[in-house]
């Protein structure tokens, strides 16, 4: 579990994020959604350390980030998983070399365990056969199994993703939605996901957080999110006619 | 951004690259990995104008010595004092900052942009130590060798120079290469050798590392470093030759 309290952050005097709380729960599929500059990227990056924010804590299962050593830093470093929106795999190295390149640096398994184990999330991410490509030889899905397979292959207890469905087709999207929900449910991982996508908002988000202007704006599940009757998430997530017509039959349907 | 904040990021940066690296194992696979990229794939570069420049050097200096009261053998006596001194390290440092600095600058900087220094750093790795010391590590070990077979190479490419074209004999300039040998100056030129290398594998590390934008200023990062690198060796080299030989 995530617990984040009063998170503020600043760039060059600009206020981005103004005081967020929230809670992301372990084994669910934590959704962050909000209109482009809203705070989402800043937000996420926030949380796997990547800016430092002003003010505020991070409770990552009772540790707090501001009163953790160096190594303990180091330490939970370890027991993230990310997965960046241009997937962000060594291009320079194949797809087995990016899914073992953090057994390498952080575990003292031989070659040969370490092979196996990026064999056993490979296969888990449905990559059987691509051991050897480079990430150019690879399209955008495959390229997003190949980080989400990086990301879980030292079994990370919270993961990470910034809108890993942007740039892929619907039904690529839908794959690798899936593949996170299942992942989380499967490791019993904290899984924060940044995304601009309706369908994934639907399809997979047990939290969402709607941010506005910096602050959290409404939170709560997909089912909630059909109900709501908060201005700025129905404008948001309902701007295409395609789900305000969802809407209506699901509300239709439950009444 | 002014020079001095640059000056302290710059050492700020410093600190961070000099740690202990945190897998023996994966820093060993990488600075082999840079001895063959920034130092074995400049061999050929560096031992093609060092025979060239050294046959020119040779061939000039001969055209201005044409007064019979001055020995032949001077020609090889210059040549030799003007490869070790200057042409070699300095002018194939220059050589190698347009070549491997362009190449540092853009190799980081892509990465920086691309996100992947973002994914070592969440996965808990120092990105600069892991990126720049095997490169200044490889710089230090692999240049004295590559500035020393220029020097080889250069006044070997004088000697041919005269015996292919008949202006100065072989045998005078062999003499003049032999005549006052003094080991201090190889030294010397060993020593510039290893500060110009060890600024062609920071600075263009900088710019690289702290490159903001996309693909675009990773270009423009990559001519400002190598404008900067050359700058700032032959600035190092006035100052050096200042401490070293007067």
């Amino acid at each position: 579990m995530i617990n984040v309290k009063n998170l503020h952050k600043k760039f060059g005097g600009v206020e981005i994020l103004k005081g967020i709380s929230t809670v992301f729960e372990t084994g669910k599929t934590n959704l962050i959604i909000g209109q482009s500059g809203s705070g989402k990227t800043v937000f996420l990056k926030s949380l796997i350390g990547l800016h430092t924010p002003e003010n505020g804590t991070i409770e990552f299962d009772g540790r707090v980030n501001t009163e953790m050593s160096i190594d303990q830093r180091r330490q939970l470093r370890q027991e993230l998983g990310m997965v960046f929106q241009g997937s962000a795999l060594f291009d320079s190295q194949t797809v087995e070399e990016n899914v073992m390149f953090p057994l390498k640096m952080f575990t003292k398994l031989s070659d040969k365990e370490m092979l196996a184990q990026a064999n056993v999330v490979l296969k888990r991410v449905d990559l059987v056969g691509s051991n050897k490509k480079y990430i150019a030889e690879l399209s955008g899905g495959m390229q997003k199994r190949v980080a989400i397979a990086r990301a879980i292959v030292m079994k990370p207890k919270y993961l990470f993703c910034d809108e890993p469905n942007s740039g892929l087709d619907p039904q690529t999207a839908i794959i690798i939605d899936n593949l996170i929900q299942e992942i989380t449910n499967e490791y019993q991982i904290t899984t924060v996901i940044n995304t601009h996508d309706m369908n994934s908002v639907m399809e997979i988000g047990e939290k969402i957080i709607f941010l506005k202007d910096g602050k959290k704006a409404w939170e709560g599940s997909n089912k909630e999110i059909f109900k709501t009757d908060n201005e700025a998430v129905v404008n948001f997530v309902y701007s295409s006619n395609l789900f305000k017509k969802v809407r209506e039959a699901y509300l239709n349907e439950t009444n | 951004m002014n020079y001095f904040e640059h000056i302290g990021k710059y050492f700020m940066m410093l600190t961070q690259v000099f740690r202990k690296p945190q897998r023996s194992r994966v820093f060993r696979e990488a600075l082999s990995r840079e001895i063959e990229v920034l130092g074995l794939k400049s061999l050929g570069i560096i031992a093609f104008i060092s025979f060239f420049i050294g046959g020119v050097i040779a061939l000039q200096t001969a055209l201005n010595l044409n007064n019979p009261l001055i020995p032949q053998s001077l020609i090889g006596f210059a040549a030799k004092r003007s490869i070790i001194l200057e042409f070699a390290p300095t002018f194939c440092s220059i050589i190698l900052a347009g070549k491997v600095g362009s190449y540092i600058t853009s190799s980081i900087g892509t990465m920086r942009v691309t996100e992947q220094i973002d994914a070592l750093e969440v996965m808990g790795i120092n990105s600069l130590n892991y990126l720049v010391l095997p490169k200044i590590i490889a710089t230090l070990f692999f240049y004295p060798f590559l500035i020393s077979l220029g020097m080889i190479l250069g006044i070997f490419g004088g000697w041919i120079s005269g015996t292919m074209t008949g202006i100065f004999s072989g045998v005078d300039y062999i003499e003049g290469v032999q005549m006052d040998f003094d080991p201090y100056l190889i030294m010397y030129s060993l020593i510039k050798t290893l500060i110009f290398a060890f600024i062609i594998a920071t600075v263009p590390s900088y710019h690289g590392y702290y490159v903001k934008g996309g693909s675009l200023e990773v270009g423009k990062a990559s001519t400002q470093s190598v404008v900067w690198t050359i700058v700032l060796i032959v600035i190092a080299n006035y100052f050096l030759t200042q401490m070293l030989l007067t």
